[in-house]
């Protein structure tokens, strides 16, 4: 489902004497459908960097980037905002919504999105947002006041609420408590048995164990400095 | 699925000096393109070359119509380009005092944009103008009111209403939020939105604010001096800028 193959990622600072800085290279990883594989590696060692990657965020310096067939290295925007719609989910560490919008509305967005009635799409988020604990007088309002863990429950709900055939998670259980982070690993591991190909970051080590199939630790996609 | 707009070699020139040069893109039925780049840049030039409101020096404008197919809008006689502006097109310019009639109601803005294009059933017309005032979020008891009694954000919602009510594909708009302050400009944004959603309407907007693109364009193309120096999906051109020029534009924005 997912396949990268020997991608890497450099930045030019245009602006800071054309510096340019390599953070990976000959990154290779393949998720199949039912498998959740965990990023590990020190802090800056380019777990994010990947997932951006693998999200069309990022743009690849070589390499391919397949996701559900199609290459998000060179696609088109149209085709990879199509991925992203029905093929690719992303649940990012942090919620960026529209000011305005109501908390079920946000949940229920990706559904809408693809086309699904309102109504269903509705029934759907409220489910969701049920099962995460996020109080119902909250539906209505804007999730930008929130603290910052019904933020990312928020979040985790939006991500969940169309059954994407890959998913990337951002660090889902931080900052959360016991009985929240259990629902979502009761969500994860769903989504695996419906047959999602998964890609995570969890430095929650047990969450990580208890979801994940497998591990890569992203310091071996790490540049060799010469001395 | 074919483009609803093919642009093709673009360029308008003042004297020596270069508006726009060597610009081309393929625009989809629903998609949004952003076009960024600061003042001079040529992306308002651009967009008034696309809209049929300056006549480029060179280059193709093919917009897929409804009854003939591909057409070449440059080409095509003036007549023909005023029908396809009135029924296809619609244009959102930056003053809203542009784009309405200052002295006509708020009603009779919508109504003759439906006129233009034949309608004469009075009660109908009105039934629409009232429809479209409530979907642009502006109480139906205010149509008979002018444009001029309207604050600067009822007002550039009522050139939305005016310019959507007779469903058109492609909407260009000019710096749509400018001018207006932070909250009314969340609102309006919050609103086109929703209609470019729910209308599956093509747009090209033109602005130098990013947080606009982020939050409307599924893409974006990046000018300066008259060139497009960068194009991409609009959140990877933001967070992935590749040109020295954009990561300029995108570092010298203020965090809040």
């Amino acid at each position: 489902m997912i396949d990268i193959r020997d991608v890497s990622k450099s930045f030019t600072l245009h602006n800071q004497g054309g510096a340019v800085i390599r953070v990976m290279e000959g990154a290779s990883l393949h998720v199949a459908p039912g498998e959740c594989v965990a990023l590990t590696g020190a802090s800056g060692a380019g777990k994010s960097t990947l997932m951006r990657v693998i999200y069309g965020n990022y743009l690849a310096a070589s390499g391919s980037v397949l996701v559900g067939g199609l290459d998000v290295a060179r696609a088109e925007p149209r085709e990879i905002l199509r991925l992203r719609r029905e093929v690719l989910g992303y649940v990012s560490q942090f919620l960026r919504v529209v000011p305005r919008v109501p908390t079920v509305e946000v949940v229920a967005e990706p559904l809408l999105a693809l086309g699904v009635d309102p109504h269903t799409a509705r029934a759907r988020a409220e489910v969701l947002l049920r099962r995460l604990n996020i109080p119902e007088r909250l539906w209505s309002l804007s999730p930008t006041t929130f603290s910052g863990g019904e933020q990312q429950r928020v979040n985790i709900a939006r991500g969940f609420a169309h059954a994407y055939p890959a998913l990337l998670l951002d660090e889902p259980t931080a900052s959360l408590d016991a009985e929240n982070r259990a629902v979502v690993l009761g969500l994860i591991a769903e989504a695996k048995a419906r047959g999602a190909a998964i890609v995570g970051i969890f430095h929650d080590v047990e969450a990580r164990e208890r979801v994940c199939d497998r591990v890569v630790d992203v310091s071996g996609f790490t540049p060799v400095v010469a001395a | 699925m074919s483009p609803l707009l093919q642009v093709a070699g673009i360029e308008k020139r003042y004297g020596a000096r270069i508006g726009c040069t060597d610009v081309s893109f393929d625009l989809y039925p629903g998609e949004v393109m952003g076009i960024v780049g600061e003042s001079g840049s040529g992306k308002s030039t651009l967009l008034n070359c696309l809209a049929g409101h300056l006549a480029p020096d060179a280059g193709r404008v093919i917009f897929d119509t409804r009854h003939m197919g591909p057409v070449d809008t440059v080409t095509m006689s003036e007549p023909e380009r005023r029908m396809l502006s009135r029924t296809d097109w619609a244009f959102v310019h930056q003053h809203a005092r542009d784009g309405l009639r200052m002295s006509v109601s708020a009603g009779g803005n919508i109504g003759e944009r439906l006129m233009a294009v034949g309608d004469r059933h009075y009660g109908r017309i009105r039934a629409a103008a009232l429809d479209w005032l409530d979907r642009v979020e502006i109480d139906g008891a205010r149509i008979d009111d002018r444009p001029s009694a309207f604050s600067g954000g009822m007002q550039q919602r009522l050139q939305i209403a005016r310019n959507l009510v007779t469903g058109p594909r492609l909407v260009f708009m000019d710096e749509p939020t400018g001018g207006l302050d932070v909250s009314v400009q969340a609102r309006l944004l919050d609103l086109l939105r929703g209609l470019v959603r729910r209308m599956g309407l093509s747009a090209i907007i033109v602005t130098h604010d990013l947080a606009v693109v982020r939050l409307l364009a599924d893409r974006l193309m990046v000018m300066k001096d008259g060139r497009v120096v960068e194009s991409g999906l609009t959140d990877q051109v933001l967070d992935d800028p590749q040109h020295g020029y954009t990561q300029l534009l995108v570092s010298s924005v203020l965090q809040v």
